[in-house]
């Protein structure tokens, strides 16, 4: 491999990392599991970071190995992105059975952070419809299956420490057609809002929320239902990008309460019922390509937390500090969870997950800190794909199959090998 | 009536995504190469993306014994036959310097190993009336410089060479691209530190697609490098020899 000096830095640019990085080209040049994989980085924080060490890039392993028409299993190379899948195997009628909100992300990712998808409530999350994973593991190439339990569980939501995954087997899912139909209403309030995510029967269902609303309108915003259908695929706009970073004020107060308020207005009153391409529906951010440097060089933060059903009042009280401090950017999301998870460090739990964007100004870390206090307190969590503000301590206590994964992994890398910025930061690895 | 695109260089970290492209609009694929282990796992990837058929064949630049095989191949084939030239080698000139035995390979790999298979194949497509011939240039053969002019000229006298093949295929109905890529972000380009205006296999391959598409005789990708090339060529010589870049 050969192997480059570069800085680098997680989707939210807050934070970044000087070291070494190879990217293979071909499986051969792939021989030893000597440091961290990633894939395209889209996890905010510092999962993907391996500051003054090395990280293996893995986007350009990215086969197709073999996919039977009958069982609809699908063998993929790990650099492989979720959107690709969805471009070649959608027109024939299977989809992945999850998809999270970018198609950027690789199936290594998916893995490694046990992703959820808009119909997270019926389908669960990726890592309960993956059958098999190849792992590389020093020098050794391994097959493992749900049957080695421990390792297993370590490694859904594993955080990529159990070794590097070089492929995996995922059950697809059948779909009617190329194209969704997509109902939107809007929620005037909380309430509703809450209301209308507990009643839908949709494969599909998301809440936009606007994180500016304030008083009545808290809370207020968007629910998306979907179902895939046949269809003629809507033309897709080339996709754009964003040259620069911008300003600092171009995601202000003022400009972004006007742009959720016209995001709401977008829905008539009475709803409506639209035709949406695969890509558009499932990821309509990537559309800009690094929309993220529209938070300026600064960068910016997600926070986004998952509260069991009954603590949906705290949920509540964060939204309000949250509209009350100014702070909130467009992109906020509300979403009703099942209980599905793969491994030990799954995020998802049955109940609300609700996510934020802040830019990362002076004051977004205290108000992150409170947020984080109230999830503790209302006995949710915080996803790791998204943190970068977290104490070890906290996330410890949010996860109580912690010690399994810990043990499991440093069973799998004794020599800490595959350690990233974030299992140090959160001291994932150490005993207590 | 599926088409078949002949793909010299199949292993090449530019070609990777003109592949993909090629095999999930269901075209045939002979795909053309050293490392036959790659290309099966090419290969295997191509069949799953609904490429019509794909095909492996040996061919070494510098073994011109290798182009007939591949030649007879395609005539046995319905549809029209098309070819893409990925092929090259850009040895540091400094062991150029050191050893001008280098010369002749990268000639051949760039510039007249690609000429004589097309040649061989040109009739071919003559004869059926159409097709395409897309060859990868670079824009490092729009003009010699101080950092790589044996590779340079290689691939300025590979575009003359295309220029040339144009001028003669045109007549028969067959498309002749040129396409010069500024540097693109693969294996080639990875630790040669950061790059102006770099861009992807995947952009590389929508250009060269919407050129065949709109039957362009000489693309850039990306396509800034069209002006930036059209000034370097304006530069006069008397101050381009002084120039280091
Ligand atoms: C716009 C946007 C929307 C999103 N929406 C959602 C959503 O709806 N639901 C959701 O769950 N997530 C969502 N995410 C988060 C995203 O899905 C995860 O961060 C995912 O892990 C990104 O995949 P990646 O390939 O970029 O992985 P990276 O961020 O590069 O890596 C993630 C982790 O996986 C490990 N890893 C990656 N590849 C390998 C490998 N081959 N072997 C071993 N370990 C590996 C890394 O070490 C790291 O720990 C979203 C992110 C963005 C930017
Ligand atoms: N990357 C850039 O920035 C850039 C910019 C401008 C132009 N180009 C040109 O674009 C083309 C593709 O480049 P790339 O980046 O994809 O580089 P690459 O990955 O090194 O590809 C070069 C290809 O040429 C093949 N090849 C070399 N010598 C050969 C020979 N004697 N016989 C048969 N095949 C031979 C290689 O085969 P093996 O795998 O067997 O070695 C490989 O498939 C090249 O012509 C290059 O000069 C590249």
């Amino acid at each position: 491999m050969r192997w480059k000096t570069d800085s680098y830095a997680g989707w939210g640019r807050a934070l970044r990392a000087t070291g070494d990085l190879a990217r293979p080209d071909r499986r051969a040049d792939l021989d030893s599991a000597i440091a961290p994989a990633i894939g395209k980085r889209r996890s905010y924080g510092d999962a993907a970071l391996n500051d003054g060490g090395r990280a293996i890039d893995m986007t350009r392993l990215d086969s197709i190995l073999s996919f039977d028409e009958d069982t609809g299993l699908l063998e993929i190379e790990a650099g492989m992105q979720l959107g690709d899948i969805v471009r070649v195997f959608s027109p024939r009628g299977w989809l992945p059975p999850v998809l999270p909100g970018t198609g950027f992300a690789t199936v290594g990712g998916a893995i490694g952070m046990d992703v959820h998808g808009k119909n997270h409530h019926n389908a669960g999350s990726f890592g309960q419809h993956v059958t098999r994973i190849r792992l590389l593991q020093g020098d050794q190439r391994r097959t493992i299956t749900p049957r080695n339990r421990a390792l297993w569980q370590a490694t859904l939501g594993g955080l990529g420490q159990t070794g590097i995954i070089l492929s995996a087997t995922i059950q697809m899912k059948r779909c009617a057609g190329p194209v969704m139909t997509v109902t939107e209403r809007r929620a005037e309030g909380w309430d509703e809002h809450i209301a209308m995510l507990d009643a839908s029967t949709a494969s599909y269902c998301v809440g936009w929320i606007d994180a500016t609303a304030t008083g009545q309108a808290l809370g207020r915003g968007i629910v998306e239902e979907a179902e895939p259908a046949r269809g003629l695929i809507p033309r897709r706009g080339a996709p754009k990008a964003v040259p620069l970073d911008a300003p600092h004020f171009a995601l202000s107060a003022p400009i972004v309460k006007a742009f959720n308020a016209l995001y709401y207005r977008r829905v008539p009153d009475h709803g409506r019922t639209v035709v949406r391409s695969m890509p558009d529906f499932f990821f309509p951010l990537d559309k800009i390509h690094d929309w993220n440097r529209l938070y300026g060089k600064r960068g910016f933060h997600q926070f986004q937390c998952v509260v069991p059903l009954g603590e949906k009042d705290r949920l509540r009280d964060m939204l309000d500090l949250i509209a009350g401090s100014g702070l909130a950017s467009p992109l906020a999301v509300l979403k009703r969870m099942g209980a599905g998870r793969a491994g030990y460090l799954s995020f998802p739990m049955e109940g609300y997950t609700l996510a934020v964007d802040f830019p990362a100004r002076a004051e977004a870390p205290d108000l992150i800190a409170t947020l984080e206090q109230m999830t503790v307190a209302a006995g949710g969590r915080l996803y790791l794909a998204k943190d970068a503000l977290a104490t070890g301590e906290r996330i410890k206590a949010m996860y109580p199959d912690w010690p399994k994964w810990r043990d499991a992994v440093n069973a799998a890398d004794p020599d800490h090998l595959l350690e990233t910025d974030m299992t140090r930061r959160l001291t994932l690895r150490s005993p207590a | 009536m599926t088409d078949t695109w002949i793909i010299l260089g199949a292993t090449s970290g530019m070609a990777r995504a003109f592949i993909r492209d090629m095999a999930e609009e269901g075209h045939g694929l002979i795909l053309c190469g050293r490392k036959q282990e790659v290309m099966e796992e090419i290969a295997n990837d191509c069949r799953a993306r609904g490429a019509g058929f794909v095909d492996l064949m040996p061919i070494d630049m510098r073994d011109p014994d290798s182009f007939a095989p591949i030649v007879e191949k395609a005539s046995g084939l319905s549809g029209m036959t098309n070819v893409a030239v990925f092929t090259g080698t850009m040895p540091p000139q400094d062991q150029i310097d050191a050893n001008p035995a280098l010369i002749d390979g990268t000639i051949a790999d760039s510039f007249t190993g690609p000429a004589r298979f097309l040649t061989l194949i040109a009739p071919q497509l003559e004869q059926r009336g159409g097709g395409s011939i897309v060859g990868i240039t670079s824009v490092a053969g729009d003009r010699g410089r101080l950092g790589n002019y044996v590779y340079g000229a290689a691939k300025g006298g590979f575009a003359t060479y295309l220029s040339g093949l144009r001028n003669k295929l045109g007549r028969a109905g067959v498309h002749v691209m040129t396409v010069k890529p500024g540097p693109v972000d693969t294996p080639m380009t990875w630790d040669l530190g950061k790059q102006p205006f770099m861009t992807t296999p995947e952009a590389v391959s929508a250009d060269i697609r919407r050129g065949l598409k709109r039957r362009r005789n000489v693309i850039y990708t990306a396509k800034i490098w069209a002006l930036i090339m059209l000034v370097i060529r304006m530069i006069p010589e008397p101050i381009f020899k002084k120039m280091s870049f």
